[in-house]
């Protein structure tokens, strides 16, 4: 066990930090090309979750425990955020029968 | 040291097929794969509290309803919308440019120290217990509340109404 957590001690901090903007670009990337409604929320995930590694990453780099504890609250959020967010999905398909995102353009001013 | 140079490129390939995936249902199992390969990152990092609860919150509950929502409005390949092949690479040129800034700060900074596990408990629940209970105590009972009032909201949304939506128009 403790020889798994020696293969972390060559990892540069600079990997984790590109790792986690990759992940992020490509969930900035998903939010833009895509006009499924359900898609677009997992692509917002996916740039949560990049960021909760790099929290976790740094937490773990400096030796503070408050990071990982902000790591937790940010998956208490995201599970509220995605139960409202298709709950309101839910309702523009009832009300519309489509989730394109590009038909809701009447919530452009 | 290759083992996490192994996972994180599984993480950029599936999360990559997570939003080219044509098919919907294909993308939240994507998904699925991406968020496992994130908690082989925590128990590498030695992060045991945060890997168990990402696998049950975010595996568990977060994309089984994804699934369930995708199976209820009946959605699959037939019905996804298709954008039109400039507004999709305008898209890509946007992202690609965010990533190309960041790594391009991130090149201006010194040569980063390797990540070294200090203390092996600092992950344990035991740790992260004690920093929640005694600092943290505050935000952890609002963000109960929080969860209930969402859960109050989505049932309220979701619900349908009896009475005609004339006033919702």
């Amino acid at each position: 066990m403790e020889s798994f957590f020696e293969t972390v001690k060559v990892v540069p901090l600079n990997h984790y930090i590109l790792l986690s903007a990759i992940i992020f670009s490509i969930g900035v990337i998903g939010v833009l090309i895509r006009r499924n409604a359900i898609v677009v929320f997992m692509s917002v995930e996916l740039m949560l979750n990049a960021v909760n590694l790099l929290l976790t990453v740094f937490s773990v780099y400096g030796n503070d425990p408050n990071g990982q504890v902000f790591v937790f609250f940010i998956m208490a959020l995201a599970a509220a955020e995605i139960a409202i967010g298709l709950a309101i999905i839910v309702m523009i398909h009832r009300n519309t029968n489509s989730i394109d995102v590009d038909i809701l353009n009447r919530l452009k001013w | 040291m290759s083992v996490f140079y192994f996972i994180a490129f599984l993480s950029i390939l599936f999360s990559l097929l997570v939003i080219f995936a044509k098919n919907p249902v294909h993308s939240v199992l994507y998904l699925i794969i991406t968020f496992f390969t994130f908690t082989i990152h925590y128990i590498i990092l030695n992060a045991q509290f945060l890997a168990v609860v990402n696998f049950i919150v975010y595996m568990g509950a977060i994309l089984v309803l994804f699934l369930f929502v995708l199976m209820m409005l009946n959605l699959n390949k037939d019905t996804e919308p298709t954008k039109s092949i400039y507004v999709k690479l305008a898209g890509i040129i946007g992202g690609g440019v965010l990533l190309v800034t960041l790594v391009g700060a991130i090149k201006l900074t010194a040569k980063s120290n390797p990540v070294v596990l200090r203390d092996v408990n600092l992950g344990s629940v035991q740790n992260l217990g004690k920093v929640l209970f005694n600092e943290f105590l505050l935000p952890f009972e609002v963000s109960s509340i929080l969860l209930l009032s969402a859960m109050v909201g989505a049932v309220l949304l979701a619900t349908k109404e009896g009475k005609p939506k004339a006033t919702t128009v």
